[in-house]
């Protein structure tokens, strides 16, 4: 399982990479394990929309599952990723890279740290899949 | 009965269990409430059941006895004998939902030709493998449509043309749903008017327009322009159809149509008293996965053998839970299969040649009505197998007097629109002879002469 | 061993059937409104009858083996009652005609109602709902008519244990409320304190299936249902695990306030591949005027020389119609002729064997297989397909694997609280004998899933197909055969 130092995480098991004030979404290694094939993605927020913390922005499908993404932060949606329509599976192969979800230009910064660093989420994953 | 447990082996069974008694299995019930005597008569056996069941269906007298003019959303049709046959296969009948698809590719390959065949009459792109009936499908593509505007569009624009129960069942469906308005039938002063009149009601607030076709009064209209008109305020557009009629009738597809749902009873499955009965729904490749219920779809095994499963199960009941847009588990598997098999059995050219012999009967029966003194008939469109007279007397009395004369009369659409009485409902078939039209016609003739 | 689709036996021109010569004048079709092609198949009687029944060769069922299916009641079903459905008396009747003609019919549900009624310790009850699940959403939709009409608009919660089956929070969501999970405790029962702890007067009520998902009876079932009537909140049943209790003891004496029934499970009509089903639903006396209808009663008494004279009605605070027409009028029939048959005595055998058969299997596998809760089950029983020293093996390998010996797997991961869950729920028409080469083949793959997994892994390995791949079917989408004329 893999727990990139560079990345905070929410207990939902989303990612969150920032870049000053942009923030980029997407789940984790741990998610996607435990979803297995993932066949489906869905994007329900678009560009330029407003999201809170907490919302729902995306679908995540696979056989045995379908799971909601939580947006960790509060912002204004500034980049969707159109690839994954197509190519649902980047979320398996490479779900901290090509299979981000969206970019958000925060609006509240100070819920980052309400976030995980790797080590904590690292412990969280391991307590939970016993 | 059913039971083959010997004394020996429910002692043997207990011993291994570590237990004395049957009674013992049961010590987590209150005591209170353990073993309460229900008062039903005593058991019969195979034999006697059958005698009394053979007195209770010869209570009625049915469409076997009597020639049936009455339709409204259930009708007489010739079901082949092969359809039967097929049904009342054990392998078929008494087999599970095909959750483990390498022992049910029989369920799942007849539910996928269904599937089929229910685009290819309606033009539609996807089917999904039913749902209970025509009621509970058009009101499941309300569900649909509330789901698909996130409950930001919360209106919903009927025909009153729209089969009486139909609407009433849609009513019940949202009743959980907040701010959700039903309009367009409320007032049933003219339910005559025709579908283009609709266009007005629809707005920016508007979910989904429900028509049906041929409507309720066996009417047929061309609903291109209203598809063009619902979709220019950015709403769906639901056609509930008689599929038996898309044999002849152009299919909604070609309207422009996001949605067709129906009621399948008409393809091959028996009246039995109104169920179980067969709701088929149908959309767009674009609305695949708001559908609700099982959708089959093909795909190989580990040898690359052709092979089908229950696909997109993540949206149902089972994983979503209480996220999954409908709650539906059973659906009417059995009821998909025999109308699959009698559309195989008709096929593209008996389909279409028994959808006209309706057709032309309807159209035989509707003109030596139209001929008789004090009889008129109403809807002033082009109809399918089904047209409104309106009579000199009240329907029941009328009634009373054909079933006299062993008819079935037409349904009273008084009962469901107060503007509409002394009006009634007539549906032909391919069951009724030309002996059978003209001697309700000579009925109707004499109780008007009374 | 693949069988070619409609679509790929056709061949144009041919007919299945023959239709008689018009016999009245005709007149032209509407142009604009017809059609120009139908592009259904073209086939012989021979070619459907065959093409059919090579399909149904192809199908595991109840008439040719067992089906261990928990949750699912999947006892044998008696061709009597196939007979009688038939009689031309009842399946040649119209829904809309009028009431005297159709007496018999009117005859058969009431007496059914009354004695589901009688069964389940209700006063009064809907045959309307098609299935389970419908029957759910009414009896959700009736608790909320029910605090609505008593002037209470702010109960939004409705309580579910987590080990439901998923139509219960799918029925409440649609009714309009908020899920709130109930945990389970250690010993399979509704954790208490969680309830007491969640149980407010936000609560519209609890949906509780009992024997619940793990086959178990509530220990505490009577304070479980007080603790939410304390607070003004119905008790709704689901009663999909009504076979452990037929004569043992009714629902609505233990203070359910609502119950559904699966007529396709407990009362033998068959399960289709898929339905129909058929799902009435009972309540006390307090919610008898919310009920769907029309509601089969009696208009004129008889006496001994005349039956009574029966007819409709519709409650006067019904939620309203669920379906057109009267409900599943076919299912309706064979479960009539099914409690007929066995009469008072003859139901509580059914219990009795039923959850005689379950502790059975429980006790000749629990060596084999880890058992979550060592209990006195009921009708049914979770087993984990899975072993610490075999962690390559899921319940699904298990399952799959079972095919192999001619057994229809048993329900997988469900309930979800039981991690590789297994589900076995062998029902009273199954003898010792299938009850004993069940047990030995379970045994046997227990010992393969530690000696040769892979067999496990790859099966099945004498199925129809092989395993199929679920992961394609969902990517690439395909659910329509190529059609001979393409429809863009």
């Amino acid at each position: 399982m893999n727990y990139p130092n560079d990345l905070q995480y929410a207990e939902t098991d989303e990612w969150v990479k920032t870049d000053g004030k942009i923030a980029t979404i997407g789940v984790s290694d741990y998610a996607q394990d435990q979803l297995s094939d993932v066949v489906f993605v869905e994007v329900i927020k678009a560009v330029g929309e407003m999201v809170m913390k907490g919302d729902v922005i995306a679908t995540v499908e696979s056989v045995k599952a379908a799971a909601d993404v939580n947006c960790p932060v509060s912002g204004k949606v500034i980049a969707v990723n159109e690839d994954l329509s197509q190519s649902p599976e980047l979320i398996n192969s490479d779900p901290y890279e090509k299979a981000w979800l969206v970019r958000i230009d925060m609006s509240n910064p100070d819920e980052l740290g309400k976030l995980m660093d790797s080590s904590s989420y690292e412990q969280y994953c391991s307590e939970r899949s016993h | 009965m059913f039971i083959p447990h010997t004394k020996i082996e429910q002692e043997e069974m207990l011993k291994v269990i570590g237990l004395k008694s049957l009674e013992d299995l049961f010590l987590d019930v209150p005591e209170s409430h353990r073993f309460p005597t229900l008062n039903i008569p005593p058991s019969l056996s195979e034999m006697e059941v059958m005698a009394h069941m053979q007195t209770l269906s010869a209570a009625n007298e049915t469409t076997r006895d009597l020639v049936c003019f009455l339709g409204a959303g259930a009708y007489n049709h010739y079901i082949p004998a092969a359809v039967d046959a097929i049904i009342r296969r054990g392998e078929f009948y008494t087999a599970y939902t095909p959750y483990q698809p390498e022992i049910s590719q029989g369920t799942l390959q007849a539910i996928f030709e269904y599937q089929t065949l229910i685009c290819a009459l309606t033009g539609m792109q996807v089917s999904n493998a039913s749902h209970y009936d025509g009621a509970t499908a058009t009101a499941e593509a309300g569900v649909m449509a509330y789901h698909h505007y996130r409950g930001k569009r919360t209106k919903f624009i009927f025909s009153p043309a729209v089969h009486p129960q139909y609407r009433a069942t849609f009513r019940t469906y949202m009743s959980g749903y907040q701010g959700i308005t039903i309009m367009g039938d409320e007032n049933l002063e003219d339910p005559f008017v025709k579908p283009d009149n609709l266009s007005s009601l629809v707005d920016f607030d508007t979910a989904m327009v429900i028509v049906q076709y041929p409507d309720f009064f066996g009417r047929i209209f061309d609903y291109t322009s209203l598809a063009q008109s619902v979709h220019s305020k950015g709403a769906l557009l639901t056609i509930v159809v008689n599929p038996f009629s898309l044999g002849m009738l152009k299919p909604p597809g070609e309207f422009g149509t996001d949605v067709v749902v129906g009621e399948g009873q008409s393809l091959g499955i028996p009246l039995s008293f109104g169920g179980p009965y067969l709701g088929i729904f149908a959309t767009k490749n674009e609305y695949m996965r708001k559908i609700s219920g099982r959708l089959v779809g093909e795909t190989v095994d580990t040898e690359g053998h052709r092979g089908y499963v229950l696909t997109l199960t993540t949206r149902e009941q089972h994983i979503r839970r209480e996220k999954a847009t409908s709650n539906i588990c059973t659906n009417q598997g059995l009821m998909a299969l025999t109308s699959a098999v009698y559309l195989s059995l008709l096929g593209k050219h008996g389909l279409r040649k028994v959808a006209e012999i309706c057709y032309q009967k309807a159209h035989y029966a509707a003109h030596q009505t139209s001929k008789i003194h004090g009889y008129r008939l109403c809807a002033d469109s082009p109809f399918f197998h089904e047209f409104v007279i309106c009579c000199p007397n009240s329907v029941e009395e009328i009634n009373m007097h054909l079933l006299d004369h062993g008819i079935l009369g037409g349904y009273d659409l008084g009962k469901d629109y107060p503007t509409l009485k002394n009006h009634m409902l007539v549906a032909v078939t391919e069951m009724n002879t030309r002996d059978d039209i003209d001697l309700l016609n000579e009925v109707l003739a004499e109780v008007a002469n009374d | 061993m693949t069988e070619p689709t409609v679509f790929e036996l056709s061949s144009p021109g041919r007919m299945g059937i023959r239709f008689p010569n018009l016999d009245v004048p005709s007149v032209p079709l509407p142009e604009s409104l017809t059609r120009d092609n139908l592009p259904l198949p073209e086939l012989s009687e021979l070619d459907v009858i065959r093409h059919y029944t090579h399909l149904s060769n192809l199908n595991y069922s109840v008439d040719g083996g067992f089906y261990p299916l928990g949750s699912c009641t999947m006892k044998y079903n008696p061709k009597v009652n196939e007979e009688v459905a038939r009689f031309p008396g009842f399946l040649c009747s119209h829904p809309l005609q009028p009431l005297e003609t159709i007496q018999g019919n009117l005859a058969l549900m009431h007496e059914l109602q009354e004695w589901l009624k009688e069964i389940s310790g209700f006063s009064g009850i809907s045959l309307q709902p098609a299935a389970g699940a419908h029957g759910e959403f009414v009896g959700v939709l009736i608790i909320r008519a029910y605090h609505r009409f008593r002037g209470d608009l702010k109960r939004n919660k409705i309580l579910i244990p987590d080990s439901a089956h998923g139509t219960n929070p799918a029925s409440s969501a649609m009714s309009g409320f908020q899920v709130i999970s109930i945990p389970s405790d250690k010993r399979g029962n509704v954790d208490l304190n969680a309830l007491k702890n969640t149980c407010d007067e936000s609560v519209a009520g609890l949906m509780l299936t009992n024997p619940n998902t793990l086959g178990l009876f509530d220990e505490n079932i009577e304070e479980v249902i007080h603790t939410v009537h304390q607070v003004g909140g119905l008790v709704y049943g689901d009663g999909a695990n009504l076979n452990a209790l037929l004569g043992i003891v009714r629902p609505g004496d233990l203070g359910f306030d609502i119950l559904h029934f699966n007529l396709h499970k407990t009362f033998s009509t068959p399960h289709g591949g898929g339905g129909p089903g058929s799902g009435p639903i009972g309540v006390t006396p307090d919610l008898i005027g919310f009920l769907p209808g029309p509601i089969v009663k009696i208009v004129e008494e008889g006496n001994d020389e005349v039956p009574p004279l029966y007819g409709f009605y519709t409650p006067e605070h019904s939620i309203g119609r669920m379906k057109a027409f009267f409900g599943h009028f076919g299912m309706m029939v064979r479960a009539y002729t099914y409690i007929s048959m066995h009469g008072s005595e003859g139901l509580r055998k059914i219990s009795e064997y039923a959850v005689l058969n379950a502790n059975y299997l429980l006790a000749r596998l629990k060596g084999s297989y880890r058992l979550p809760y060592d209990r006195i089950c009921m009708h049914e029983f979770v087993l984990e397909g899975h072993w610490d020293n075999a962690p390559e093996i899921h319940a699904l390998d298990v399952s799959k694997r079972l095919i192999d010996y001619n057994f229809h797997p048993p329900t997988n991961y469900f309930p979800l609280i039981v991690k590789d869950a297994l589900m076995i729920e062998p029902t009273e028409t199954e003898s010792k004998q299938t009850l004993d080469q069940f047990a030995d083949v379970m045994i046997r793959i227990s010992e393969e899933a530690h000696t040769q997994p892979q067999i496990l892994r790859e099966a099945p390995h004498h199925a129809p197909t092989r395993r199929l791949d679920e992961v394609k079917a969902a990517r690439d989408l395909v659910l329509c055969c190529w059609l001979p004329e393409n429809q863009e």
